[in-house]
């Protein structure tokens, strides 16, 4: 391997990654809630009135980016549990495990944005849509894996029985997604269409993506702080931890 | 092929000993299903139109129900680590386990669904196309059940947990199932829904095992 190279496998162990962490997580932080600060702004402020939905509209900028960061840290979860599988290491199962709830909130939140929007647009708090459908499936199975992780009192074997969970989920992601969507056009229920939207002004899509950049560093920072309190709960017998400054006090 | 076959014939034995596992599962499918007309009412034509879905959900419950017993024995008394000691690959000795599952648990489910069917008044061809989705979908609940069994297996409150990692991920099968039938009463053809029902079938046949023998190593450890 060339010198130049970071060693990534030296980040790898908890007890250099904690201090990484423990660095980045502020900076982070600090970007999430600029980058909400600017897309709140815009959203109520800049964007204008829609003319067809009104004010109410506006969930969208919360529900939008809900909805991409719950799948996309499911992704992402799926991702840290094939390195744990894969190479063995401690730090991906603790990464997966600090993400889940943060997706679980994030898939909740848009389940919830969602029947406040469809109450005034649809006239109905849930509809069996397919893309609501498969948002609620989803949550479930961020359910499933924080229950199975929190049953299992031995961290290492919790770890690796999630990582299956999660690689199972995320194979079985699409599967649903489909057929959840042919069973709803066999039904032809609700005759509503969420993928013929109006074209978007220009400043909501820009709000939409920059509370999508706040909630990914929201996310990301807090799945780091999480990571440190998981990898300081874990490793707290050994000596690394007990020689921290924050230790000391 | 010889362990194969001969871990099939033992679950079957253990099985046939103890008959009552088998006909409690088989009971509590007949009995849910009977609680559906006694709770919406006994109207034909509405029956007739929920009986895919309540079968197919109540197959959903029984199948799950009999989960537990998959591997639970055999972990108990040790059983389960001679056989991943043993010069046959594991995945193997599972798929043989999970073969024996179905024809205990899910061949009598779709045995029984046509004379079940006949309560809500299905006609002689619905009841045809509910044997074939039945009997092309429970094997499925069957492979992914046991990556969840396995998953479970001696953990704190396995039971309730099982169904909740399990049951989300039994929906396609579910949809397809009973859309099969519905598909073929609204004059569609079942066909569409019987092939996807045959994916999922080949798609579990080839992973499942796989994972549920990864997912068994992490509890033998």
């Amino acid at each position: 391997m060339s010198q130049r190279l970071i060693n990534w496998f030296k980040f790898a162990s908890p007890a250099s990654f904690y201090p990484l962490a423990g660095k980045m997580w502020p900076w982070f932080a600090a970007l999430g809630t600029a980058l909400a600060a600017a897309g709140l702004w815009i959203s109520f402020f800049v964007a204008p009135t829609d003319f067809q939905q009104g004010e109410g509209y506006r969930i969208i900028f919360i529900h939008v980016p809900a909805s991409w960061m719950s799948m996309f840290i499911y992704c992402v979860m799926a991702f840290w549990a094939a390195i744990g599988i894969t190479f063995n290491t401690r730090l991906s199962g603790m990464m997966s495990s600090a993400l889940a709830p943060t997706g679980a909130l994030f898939a909740f939140l848009s389940l919830w944005t969602g029947a406040l929007w469809g109450k005034p647009m649809w006239g109905a708090w849930w509809v069996w849509d397919a893309r609501l459908t498969s948002e609620l499936i989803l949550f479930f199975l961020y359910i499933g894996y924080i229950a199975l992780t929190a049953a299992i009192d031995d961290p290492r074997r919790a770890d690796k029985a999630g990582a299956i969970v999660a690689l199972v989920g995320v194979v079985n992601v699409p599967i649903i997604y489909f057929s959840v969507k042919w069973w709803n056009t066999l039904h032809q229920g609700a005759s509503v269409s969420m993928t013929k939207a109006p074209t978007m002004a220009t400043t909501m899509l820009w709000g939409m993506l920059i509370m999508a950049l706040a909630f990914w560093m929201y996310s990301i920072a807090i799945a780091l702080y999480r990571v440190r309190a998981i990898i300081l709960e874990r490793e707290r017998h050994a000596t690394w931890v007990a020689e921290l400054p924050e230790m000391q006090r | 092929m010889n362990a194969f076959i001969a871990i099939v014939r033992r679950d079957l034995l253990l099985a046939a000993r103890r008959k009552s596992e088998v006909f409690t599962a088989l009971f509590f499918f007949m009995i849910v299903v009977s609680l559906f007309p006694l709770g919406i009412g006994p109207e034909t034509a509405m029956l007739r139109r929920i009986a895919p879905g309540v079968l197919w959900v109540a197959a959903l419950l029984a199948a799950m129900l009999s989960l537990n017993r998959l591997f639970a024995a055999d972990h108990q008394d040790g059983t389960l680590e001679q056989m991943s000691l043993s010069p046959t690959p594991l995945a193997v000795l599972v798929s043989g386990k999970v073969l024996a599952h179905w024809l205990t648990a899910g061949l009598p489910l779709v045995l029984l669904a046509p004379v079940i069917g006949l309560q809500f008044d299905l006609s002689a061809r619905a009841l045809g196309v509910l044997m074939i989705s039945l009997l092309l979908g429970t094997p499925v609940l069957s492979l992914v059940g046991a990556i969840g069994a396995a998953l479970t297996l001696g953990v704190r409150g396995g039971g309730v947990l099982l169904s909740l990692l399990v049951l989300p991920l039994y929906i396609p099968a579910l949809i397809f199932g009973a859309g099969a039938v519905e598909a073929d009463v609204a004059g569609l053809g079942a066909g569409g829904h019987l092939s996807l029902l045959g994916a999922l079938l080949a798609l579990g046949v080839f992973f499942a095992p796989w994972a549920a023998t990864a997912a068994l190593r992490i509890a033998l450890e």
